[in-house]
């Protein structure tokens, strides 16, 4: 491509040049790992000139940057953060008046897990967590379709007035060093027209934003949320077409299926795990069997059409995901059962990945195996490479009256301290 | 035979009627191109102190600013009230959040403000003392750190009025509130050391600190325009009583806080840069008990088993807080 500039370069500096040529004029952030290279990225862009007219503001919290995020979007620029985990649980109260209030916010999440036991490593239970806050929620695949979302979530916010939240796999995406071509500055003025906010606070003008509604209202403000979701169904696709016319590759879209079309068994999944899925899929189809994936690029709004579609001619479904509703079951796996319904395809649930646990090809084609040859029941939740033996010893420990943390029972079980008796040399803790 | 001298009004005694007051001194309140920034039709209690005070705040901010100011509100009475679905009271750009973020938001926006060559518009932040000294207080000691260009007002009425006068950070010792009733040995609300706003924001050490009671509107509506004369962060504490949340008369409002601020109770001051640089003294003293009396949430102070002792404590209170600042140096009642 003319013009354009592959680098080795690291995800999260990725993304921060990204954010940096959508030309944001307020970045309020607040630290946190994995997310903070691309923060401190964007420091860097700011202090050295890069990234002019611009104000980084140093918040105080994670709630505190989200609030600035708000002051100055309602005050008509164009506004970044970014977050992981304990961070975007931090905010969650800003986060639903920011998508109440309608206002085009673009944020990263870094995907990490949520503690206890705190834990910094990839998974997304943060941005699962904030499902139904009224952001749209863009999963990135690679560290590519990572800058290649920012640039499409600004366009997108603006148009729709409404967040959106871009996903990456913290650590696996955030902190990898691949090959990626960043979007031209002139491209990306081409492509992203200027911020027209739908509100405004100017004092020429004056408006009230943020009043008190009754039950006379809410119920229309919360439909015309509901409303601009479904837009976005339309729009995303779009503005990934009009990406693509631009920057000469594909610009992600709702979803992204892979070998699906003669396939009986397709898997479903989210984020960078999406690679391995694909690979392990090749290598089965090359022993015969009708296997295909599908990516979901856009998880908020559902894009529930498109997965129906992409899912009809199957007859199982799996479900891999990095998250899941603690006493319920899988989060994805409940919204593609509710795309599937009526048709005849039966959904396995997989939890896996869960705070940074590698997702491996040869769990993954051992999974894949099971399900084929009906070793899976489709009724109860899986959980890829658990150790039953460590849960069965820590369940039977609890169940003959023993006390104290799981997680430290557990640790202590695996490096084999537990077998030690209780010395100066033993580690600190209570005892059951 | 003897003649009386009519005085038709006297400077600096709060008799005085406005128009008889020479037009400079007169507050921006009588001045028909006055912004009325909240205007009419809001739902605040009569005699709420709290509309009163961000009326005189605002439309002085508005005059200091040639109307060029946004204002952002934390959670409270003062936005419920001033936005009955689907009215609006307010006049100037004005935006609301959250409870616990006004500070933030405040930052917020002067940081778009600037970043896109409107830095001549001014943003004035407001809560009541919960969204400032409990909820909203680590985003308003960020604001304060980083300097922002923001004006924070609190308007103090001592309690959580808008959820039904339960205790905030900033509730008196000995005040009965919701949830620290005139029950058990110790009625009302624990002393402790309080959360004193106005000296915490001193300790940051931003431009402007001052507090300011709607007892004295002349000298609040100074303060704001003096406030709009710095720029970064400037914060005014202002003492704003509330009839529901205290017991006391609607008509009483002024009155009691002439009193808070008479007893000692309530220090007015202002400092720049971390120093007091000027007290109001107090003209004439009197004892906390005037002060305590006229409201309900004291009265198990005064009633059928009097505490006296919780009156002395509050009384060493406002005596510290005197010889603190100095309050009687300019008179003769030391
Ligand atoms: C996060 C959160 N917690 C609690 C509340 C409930 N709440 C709303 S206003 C308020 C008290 C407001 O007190 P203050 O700030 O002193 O203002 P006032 O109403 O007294 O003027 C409370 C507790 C809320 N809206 N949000
Ligand atoms: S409860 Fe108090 S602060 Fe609230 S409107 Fe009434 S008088 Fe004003
Ligand atoms: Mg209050």
């Amino acid at each position: 491509m003319p013009g354009q500039r592959l680098s080795q370069i690291e995800g999260s500096v990725a993304v921060a040049q990204a954010v940096a040529r959508c030309r944001p004029s307020v970045i309020a952030a607040y630290p946190i790992s994995p997310q903070t290279h691309i923060v401190e990225g964007l420091s860097d862009l700011v202090r050295g000139g890069e990234l002019i007219d611009c104000e980084y503001l140093m918040a105080e919290s994670e709630f505190g940057a989200m609030s600035a995020c708000i002051g100055a979007s309602a005050a008509g620029v164009r506004t970044y953060t970014a977050t992981s985990s304990q961070g975007l649980l931090f905010m969650a109260e800003a986060l639903f008046n920011a998508s109440g209030l309608g206002l085009p916010i673009v944020m990263t999440v870094a995907n990490r897990a949520i503690g206890a036991p705190i834990n910094i490593w990839n998974d997304h239970s943060d941005s699962m967590s904030m499902r139904d806050s009224g952001w749209i929620q863009l999963y990135a695949e690679s560290n590519q379709a990572a800058v290649d979302l920012h640039v499409q979530a600004f366009a997108l916010a603006e148009r729709l007035s409404v967040p959106v939240m871009v996903c990456m796999d913290g650590f696996v995406l955030t902190h990898a060093v691949e090959e990626v071509e960043l979007p031209e500055q002139e491209q990306v003025d081409a492509f992203l027209p200027r911020f027209v906010p739908q509100q405004l606070l100017d004092p020429k003008e004056p408006v009230s934003i943020g009043a008190m509604v009754g039950p006379e209202a809410f119920t229309e403000v919360k439909y015309l949320m509901h409303a601009k979701q479904v837009q976005a169904l339309d729009e995303i696709p779009r503005l990934a077409a009009d990406f693509e016319e631009m920057f000469g590759r594909p610009g992600g879209g709702l979803v992204a299926p892979y070998r699906t079309d003669d396939a009986e068994t397709v898997v479903v999944t989210l984020g960078s795990a999406l690679g391995s899925v694909e690979e392990v899929v090749d290598e089965l189809r090359e022993d015969g069997v009708r296997i295909g994936a599908l990516g979901i690029t856009c998880f908020r709004p559902w894009p529930l059409d498109e997965v129906r579609a992409a899912l009809a001619g199957a007859s199982r479904v799996i479900v891999v995901e990095k998250a899941f509703a603690v006493g319920a079951g899988g989060i994805v796996g409940q919204n593609v059962r509710l795309a599937l319904s009526g048709l005849p395809a039966t959904v396995y649930d997989v939890v896996a990945g869960l705070g940074g646990r590698p997702i491996t090809r040869a769990s993954l084609r051992g999974l894949f195996r099971d399900v084929l040859e009906d070793r899976m029941d489709s009724r109860s939740l899986h959980f890829l490479d658990l150790d039953v033996e460590l849960v069965e010893r820590e369940l039977a420990r609890t169940r003959l009256g023993g006390t104290g943390p799981h997680a430290e029972h557990m640790l202590r079980a695996l490096v084999g301290v537990g077998a030690v008796p209780p010395g100066p040399e033993a580690p600190v803790g209570e005892e059951s | 035979m003897t003649t009386v001298d009519l005085k038709l009004y006297q400077v600096g005694t709060f008799a005085a009627g406005n128009r008889l007051l020479p037009l400079e001194d007169r507050t921006v309140q009588a001045h028909p191109d006055r912004s009325n920034s909240i205007t009419s039709g809001h739902r605040a209690c009569q005699g709420c102190g709290e509309v009163l005070g961000a009326r005189y705040v605002l439309d002085a901010a508005m005059r200091a600013t040639g109307g060029d100011l946004v204002a952002v509100n934390a959670t409270g009475c003062l936005e419920v009230f001033s936005t009955p679905y689907p009215e609006s009271s307010w006049q100037l750009p004005w935006l609301h959040s959250l409870f616990g973020n006004a500070p933030a938001v405040a930052s917020g926006v002067a940081a778009a403000l600037r970043a896109t060559g409107r830095g001549h518009t001014r943003v004035v932040g407001q809560a009541g003392d919960g969204g400032t000294v409990d909820i909203g207080f680590g985003a308003l000691s960020g604001m304060f750190e980083r300097n922002d260009d923001v004006l924070f007002v609190c308007y103090d009425n001592e309690g959580y009025m808008n959820t039904g006068v339960q205790r905030s950070g900033a509730t008196p010792g000995g005040a009965r509130t919701a949830n620290t009733k005139a029950i058990g040995p110790e009625p009302g609300n624990a002393f402790g050391q309080g959360k004193n706003m106005p000296r915490i924001a001193m300790a940051h050490e931003i431009p402007y600190v001052a507090t300011a009671t709607v007892a004295d509107l002349h000298d609040l509506e100074r303060k704001v325009e003096k406030a709009m004369t710095f720029h970064g962060a400037r914060y005014l504490h202002v003492l704003v009583p509330c009839p529901l949340g205290w017991g006391s008369a609607s008509k009483d409002t002024i009155l009691l806080a002439r009193l808070a601020q008479r007893s000692g109770i309530f220090p007015v001051f202002e400092s720049e840069g971390g120093e007091v640089t000027a007290v109001t003294p107090i003209r004439r003293r009197v004892p906390v008990e005037d002060y305590l009396r006229p409201q309900r949430r004291y009265s198990h102070l005064f009633g059928a088993h009097p505490r006296p002792d919780v009156v002395a404590r509050i009384q060493a209170g406002a005596d510290r807080s005197i010889a603190r600042y100095g309050l009687l140096a300019d008179s003769s009642e030391k």
